[in-house]
């Protein structure tokens, strides 16, 4: 029998990966969780007044998010490499390029697409103005596409290390933070009636390049933390 | 085509903190060949399969040439503990083909686990993990296994059935590289390479 093609391959993966996090549904709640207590600080820490909250809301919502991204972007490869599934995709017939796409989809699904689709309930908290929601929803959709991408480089390299959080942290946050400007901008233009098109076209223009460049980092990162 | 090696290593040696595991280690496995690495625990065993598999790619001098495709079981049995035996196995990462649920379940029971098959991997025991992960050798259609100490765990019947259906891949043609402390209760040639000695017998 033929091994299966690399795109029904990843397909196979993307469902295993979304099958093993709806069994562990605390996986998916836990970046949904954090975003809302941590959202629910600021109102307690910068005071109530509602005009200096909608002033703050685009940078402190992408912040939070970005932090939740990282929270989780850890433990993409963990379980896999400690039971030794990490080793069999490394020696699978299938490029790794596309069968890393299969999980860092998978992360996404879970963390990017829910925060985004969650995001509009916390700007209301925030008193981001209405007009804002749908470019914070949209950005969100894209921003942390590119940050799954890029926190999968870093879970790749640290996977092997047995503390590795801090260190992913130190590895991939400075690579976060043109997602944070562009996209923070993006809300902060649509707040003020400003075209956040060219924002969101940067946005997307990183996308791109991270969903071209990142898979073949994190096929090194694995082959290196397999090897050490 | 008998004769054309599935996997020749080319002058192999390897150094492990200032110790010399094995040095210039040259063989190669041909189809029908079932060769068993041999020597005390550090001796570098499974550090040679690793580096026959390809998953290690640095820090050993040598070549080695794989020439067709294969199957490596390790210490890890890969088997995720959320998936059931028949998730495991369906959606194995390591990309092999497709294989129907009657495949599975034949396969399965082949290891004992009939009855297991739909059962959450977490209550299954060390001892079926490692008999999950072994039926991948009923499904595989690799010619060429790489198998880590696959007695671990293992019960003796268990043990006499892998024994059994090793002698029978060998002499379907495949080829099977082993390390293992147990001796091969097997009415088949066994090559020994003992990398304390480096010599293949």
């Amino acid at each position: 029998m033929n091994p299966p093609g690399s795109l029904q391959f990843c397909a196979r993966l993307l469902r295993r990966q979304l099958v093993l996090a709806v069994r562990r549904p605390i996986e998916i709640g836990n970046p949904l969780l954090f975003f809302a207590m941590v959202v629910a600080l600021f109102p307690l820490g910068l005071g109530p007044a509602p005009d200096q909250l909608a002033g703050f809301a685009p940078g402190i919502l992408w912040i939070i998010a970005l932090l939740s991204n990282l929270l989780t972007s850890d433990a993409v490869f963990r379980s896999d490499f400690e039971d030794g599934s990490l080793e069999q995709l490394l020696l699978a017939p299938q490029p790794l390029f596309i069968s890393v796409l299969a999980y860092i989809g998978a992360h996404w699904l879970i963390t990017g697409l829910l925060l985004a689709l969650v995001s509009p309930v916390f700007a209301l908290m925030l008193n981001l103005p209405g007009s804002a929601v749908g470019t914070l929803v949209l950005t969100l959709l894209l921003g942390t596409g590119v940050l799954s991408l890029v926190g999968c480089i870093g879970a790749a390299l640290t996977v092997g290390l047995k503390r590795g959080g801090m260190l992913i942290s130190l590895l991939i946050l400075p690579l976060y933070m043109p997602v944070l400007i562009f996209g923070s901008a993006a809300v902060k233009a649509a707040v003020t009636g400003v075209p956040a098109g060219p924002y969101l076209a940067i946005l997307g223009a990183m996308l791109c390049l991270a969903i071209a460049l990142a898979p073949l980092a994190i096929a090194a990162g694995l082959r290196i933390s397999i090897d050490a | 085509m008998p004769g054309t090696p599935l996997l020749a290593a080319h002058s192999i040696s390897l150094e492990r903190g200032g110790r010399e595991l094995f040095q210039d280690l040259s063989f190669e496995v041909l189809p029908g060949h079932l060769l068993q690495i041999e020597g005390p625990n550090g001796a570098g065993k499974t550090s040679l399969i690793r580096i026959l598999t390809g998953l290690s790619r640095y820090g050993f001098d040598g070549r080695v040439s794989r020439h067709t495709a294969l199957l490596y079981l390790g210490h890890h049995p890969a088997v995720k503990a959320l998936l059931t035996p028949r998730e495991n196995l369906a959606w194995h990462v390591a990309g092999e083909g497709q294989y129907s649920d009657e495949q599975i379940e034949i396969a399965l029971a082949k290891v004992g686990l009939y009855g297991y098959e739909d059962v959450p991997s977490h209550a299954l025991s060390a001892g079926q993990h490692r008999r999950v992960n072994l039926a991948r050798l009923y499904l595989s259609q690799c010619p060429l296994w790489l198998l880590d100490e696959p007695f671990a765990a293992i019960d003796k019947t268990g043990v006499l059935e892998l024994e059994a259906l090793l002698v029978r891949h060998v002499e379907a043609g495949g080829a099977v590289v082993m390390t293992s402390h147990q001796a091969l209760q097997v009415n088949y040639e066994i090559r020994f390479l003992n990398l304390a000695e480096g010599m293949v017998s």
